[in-house]
């Protein structure tokens, strides 16, 4: 593979740090092509995916279960460290995957449940209603998605899950501007 | 114009989800590589990034046993055996701009939030191929230049010592690159 020579290393020392270059190790893989050239790395990326797109609803459905498991340990057992821990990798992965799977209301749900779990100073004084209506919600989304008008009505139920979670998260965090800070910054990742 | 030689370059994919891995490991076979190697979490990823010494690591962040984070950080170790110096591309449902800081702050070459694209992430990947920055040693820091912006008036906090500052940066390909795209 490419790799660099051992001790190609440049490195200038400052007063508090040092500056280290090493020629380009991955110049080798960048190839100068005609302008003519019409490979199109990306779209046939993008086909792809689009191939892959006949399993994104299992595997949604799989992702959504999960989560459902988790908070049933968590109604089981309570929110100990790893019941916490299951609950949050469970919604942060639909956070991250749903909409590449066709469900981003789903992954806006979850990514309200995540803040929830993220920022709420004790998870025992969350309400659980909250955290049960986050889950069906989810749940509901990925199980509803092919019947119509639910496109619109799944985006409604999570805008507003995401407004009665935000409500609680500021009121609990009052006293806590790291987690406020945190709570009303706007994300990286444009809006739906 | 340039493109990547995908066929060139070994990856490794680090993330705890398989559908997640099922994904990059399409969408890199499509852009060309034929050599990604899967863990699905830190510790696995880690012995794997000694014995295969690939040239760029993707990986989530929130993984068990130790997470993307961590693996991060233990990659950048400036005397270890190993190659410290590998680009890491951090790819994460977080979508904080503190966590692209964190990520920044723990050696992390680029930041990728979720929902994947193929577009997202091939220009993350010409970026460390084409465009390296040259690394950055402190007493508490060794990773990539945090410092895009090389305005010299830069009068803020934790500006370095030492000097007129040097930019040490190899010519950029990125723009000539970018037009492959």
């Amino acid at each position: 593979m490419a790799k660099e020579k051992p001790g190609s290393l440049q490195i200038k020392s400052f007063a508090d740090h040092h500056v280290i270059t090493q020629p380009n190790p991955l110049r080798k893989v960048l190839l100068r092509v005609p302008e003519s050239d019409l490979d199109d790395p990306v779209g046939r990326a993008e086909k792809a995916l689009a191939g892959l797109s006949g399993e994104f609803k299992n595997w949604m459905t799989i992702e959504a279960d999960r989560l459902s498991a988790a908070h049933a340990a968590i109604l089981g057992d309570g929110f100990a460290s790893d019941n916490r821990e299951e609950l949050f990798r469970a919604a942060h992965d639909i956070k991250g995957d749903a909409a590449t799977f066709g469900f981003p209301s789903a992954g806006a749900a979850a990514e309200s449940l995540c803040r929830i779990i993220e920022h709420a100073p004790d998870l025992d004084e969350v309400p659980a209603s909250l955290i049960t209506h986050h889950i069906n919600a989810i749940q509901a989304i990925v199980r509803e998605r092919t019947k119509l008008d639910t496109t619109v009505m799944a985006s409604a139920l999570s805008r507003q899950l995401r407004g009665v979670a935000d409500e609680f998260l500021v009121k609990v965090n009052r006293d806590r501007p790291e987690h406020l800070e945190a709570i009303l910054a706007p994300s990286i990742v444009p809006a739906e | 114009m340039y493109r990547i030689d995908f066929n060139k370059l070994r990856f490794l994919i680090c993330d705890d989800n398989p559908h997640m891995r099922r994904i990059l490991r399409t969408l890199l076979h499509s852009f060309g590589a034929r050599e990604a190697y899967e863990a699905e979490d830190g510790a696995t990823a880690l012995e794997m990034y000694s014995h295969y010494v690939p040239d760029i690591v993707i990986t989530d962040w929130a993984m068990p046993i130790f997470d993307g984070l961590e693996l991060a950080q233990m990659i950048r170790q400036p005397d270890s055996k190993g190659n410290p110096y590998a680009p890491i591309i951090m790819l994460t449902g977080h979508s904080e701009k503190r966590r692209v800081t964190v990520a920044r702050d723990a050696g992390v070459t680029e930041f990728l939030a979720k929902p994947i694209s193929a577009k997202g992430l091939y220009q993350r990947i010409l970026n460390v191929v084409a465009n390296p920055r040259p690394f950055i040693k402190t007493k508490t820091y060794f990773g990539p230049d945090r410092r895009r912006n090389t305005n010299n008036a830069y009068i803020g906090p934790e500006r370095r010592v030492g000097g007129e500052m040097e930019v040490l940066q190899q010519p950029s390909l990125l723009d000539k690159a970018r037009t492959s795209v």
